[in-house]
């Protein structure tokens, strides 16, 4: 549960958006470094030190994302999607609480898993300087991931009815989704995922998605993508075109709450992954609750980090 | 002062500590349990992890191993098991518990500062029945001393959790927080005021007939004062310090960043104070000191025994590195090897001003 791993590869995102990268629904993927690039051209050390992205302040406007590919054959066996790690960011004491990023990527055959973040303070700008090589400390696999649901259909023999899988991400959200899709796309479900954003700079790994096979729609705040507006909408088209089995989701809070409301009215299970500051992420310091319903219809709080971060959105109480 | 050693060096053989005059050969203890009640003179070269090196100390009634506990509500026994060998602490304080279960606090109870963090986690606990049903029950291997948190919104409270534990052969010790900032009533309210700290304490003693120790507050104007008064109401030691009261603001939202509003800030950030008071209280009273705040290694530990402390609580530093308290225990062992030091309690007060 305590380990190390090492960084095998980074990719950054930046605000400055490709024709290329747009066209395939993706932000700009501005650099790609690997473990191996060491020996051509530039050192893979200095290939890699990041340098600002024209145009934007990292800190202001939380625009740049990063994925790690980490080498860890352990935790790769261990990790569900919607699980959870607390890394590291830095040595030293300040900043001083471990981070909680969510499995991107589960990949037991080559003992990897990925985590996509986006830098939005002191602790993720650290971590966004991490490079190939470097080694990471990590705590996990830890909590509650998601749960396919079964089949709705046994009758028709097994494998015949495909479960329709949608997954609803906003922002950084998408990033324990395609953990998932990938994990549904294996066991034959067919996955619609619904991914939006401020803007479609901040549409993350969509060809990811679409390698799997999943259909993809998407939507931005700005109109810059898809549909002009929230990617609820498009969830309450699915819907009443009664083409979903069960919905997965991750996302802001105001999204999480349509997403439970819409769920609630058309009689669908939900599964809600929620994010909340974290101390320790092993249950030990209660600092990151939610509010569940209890026995009895009696609310109360529960420990995000262990009960969760995936909850049934029936079970909780969104602030 | 001698500087020290830097804490990761090689520890020294066999043969060097022999010759720095340690003597060899002290029978090794098997068994990593309590000392049971006895004076600790009882038991020469008592200690249960290594040879030669003495770093058990006495608070109480209570003979710890080695004088480093878990700070309470920073430590949750179950799941750090799989990372932590409970029966290696010097004792395990378990999470604040109110007679009457309770809700805490509303989100967010986080936030990060710098070299610390915020909380106001608001005593969220199963309440004394849950603590009998479900926590206990789960404890019974562990066989280094249970030592149980309490608060109360009034001194009847205080009074009935305490005489409700003084039964329970489970819990060797009580620690009484009359210094929570993150409740309305009760906590802290209790332990700003020495007349007020005086009279909680004196009934709780009145009850409990174990070891009583009494966590202090650094939200005052002269920590020592209080000190004293808890220790003429009868405690056996005293713990300091709990969190110190803070706040911070979200900038951009212009809300404050704890959902409590305010909350109790530790971690390293506070440490300077913490050393500061232990020292202000180690000058005035003559019970024991269990010392605390921002410790995350065996050096700050180290600092906190030389201002006057008997045993160190580990508290911010477990949700970081949930083998913290491991760490420093290994750390103060390989210090007092390599400071050619007999028995931990000779570093105790033992700072040079």
């Amino acid at each position: 549960m305590d380990l190390l791993a090492r960084i095998e590869r980074r990719e950054e995102w930046g605000r400055v958006a490709s024709e290329k990268a747009q066209a395939a629904g993706d932000g700009f993927l501005w650099r790609t470094a690997d473990k191996s690039q060491g020996g051509r051209g530039l050192p893979a050390r200095e290939a890699t030190t990041p340098r600002p992205v024209p145009g934007r302040d990292e800190h202001r406007d939380g625009v740049l994302y990063v994925r790690l590919t980490l080498r860890a054959g352990e935790l790769a066996q261990q990790a569900e999607p919607g699980q959870f790690v607390m890394v590291k960011a830095d040595d030293g004491l300040d900043p001083f609480l471990r981070r909680p990023l969510s499995f991107h990527r589960i990949n037991q055959e080559r003992g990897e898993v990925q985590i996509l973040f986006q830098v939005k303070g002191r602790g993720t700008g650290l971590l966004a300087r991490r490079l190939p090589g470097d080694a990471l400390q990590l705590l996990g696999p830890l909590g509650r991931g998601f749960t396919l649901e079964q089949r709705m259909f046994p009758e028709n023999g097994a494998g015949t009815q495909r479960q329709r899988v949608v997954l609803v991400g906003g922002g950084i959200g998408v990033a324990p989704l395609l953990a998932l899709a990938e994990k549904a796309a294996r066991g034959g479900d067919e996955v619609l995922l619904l991914l939006g954003a401020r803007s479609r700079d901040d549409l993350l790994a969509v060809s990811d998605f679409r390698a799997l096979g999943a259909q993809v729609h998407l939507a931005t705040d700005d109109g810059s993508l898809g549909h002009h507006g929230l990617i609820t909408d498009l969830l309450d088209q699915v819907l009443r075109e009664d083409a979903a089995d069960a919905i997965y989701a991750c996302g802001p809070l105001p999204m999480l709450k349509k997403v439970a409301q819409l769920a609630d009215q058309f009689g669908r299970p939900a599964q809600l992954s929620l994010e909340e500051r974290m101390g320790c992420g092993l249950g030990a310091c209660i600092g990151c609750v939610v509010g569940t319903k209890g026995p009895g219809g009696q609310p109360t709080y529960k420990k995000v980090c262990q009960d969760g971060p995936v909850f049934p959105a029936q079970e909780v109480i969104l602030p | 002062m001698k500087r020290a050693k830097p804490l990761d060096s090689k520890p020294l053989t066999a043969r060097q500590v022999t010759s720095r005059g340690l003597g060899a050969g002290a029978p090794r203890l098997e068994a990593a349990g309590p000392f049971g009640n006895g004076p600790i003179s009882a038991l020469p070269n008592a200690n249960l992890t290594s040879e030669n090196k003495q770093v058990a100390v006495r608070i109480g009634d209570l003979f710890l191993q080695n004088p480093v506990l878990t700070a309470s509500g920073t430590f949750d026994p179950f799941t750090y098991a799989e990372l932590v060998d409970l029966n290696r602490l010097g004792a395990l304080v378990l999470k604040g518990l109110t007679l009457q279960p309770v809700l805490g606090n509303k989100p967010p109870r986080i936030a990060e500062t710098p070299a610390g963090l915020l909380n106001s986690i608001g005593f969220q606990n199963p309440g004394l029945e849950g603590l009998l049903r479900d926590i206990l029950p789960r404890l019974k291997d562990v066989t280094v001393p249970i030592i149980a948190n309490i608060s109360g919104d009034t001194e009847e409270e205080y009074e009935e959790l305490a005489s409700r534990l003084n039964h329970l052969p489970e819990v060797a010790a009580l620690e009484v927080n009359i210094s929570c900032p993150n409740v309305a009533r009760g906590g802290m309210v209790f332990g700003t005021d020495p007349e007020v700290a005086f009279s909680v304490v004196s009934r709780v003693r009145r009850v409990y007939h174990k070891t009583l120790i009494v966590k202090l507050s650094p939200n005052v104007t002269d920590i020592a004062a209080i000190a004293r008064r808890v220790e003429a109401a009868g405690a056996d030691a005293v713990s300091l310090i709990n969190t110190l009261l803070g706040m911070a603001i979200d900038v951009r939202t212009r809300r404050p960043r704890l959902g409590n509003v305010t909350g109790g800030l530790s971690g390293p950030a506070i440490r300077p104070v913490a050393v500061r008071m232990v020292w202000q209280v180690a000058r005035a009273v003559r019970i024991p000191i269990i010392g605390m705040g921002g410790i995350t290694s065996a050096e700050d530990a180290l600092e906190f025994l030389l201002a006057g402390a008997r045993a160190v609580g580990v508290g911010a530093a477990n949700l970081v590195d949930p083998r913290a308290t491991m760490e420093i225990i290994e750390g103060l062992e390989r210090f007092l090897e390599e400071e050619g030091i007999k028995d931990i309690n000779e570093l105790v007060g033992a700072v040079r001003v």
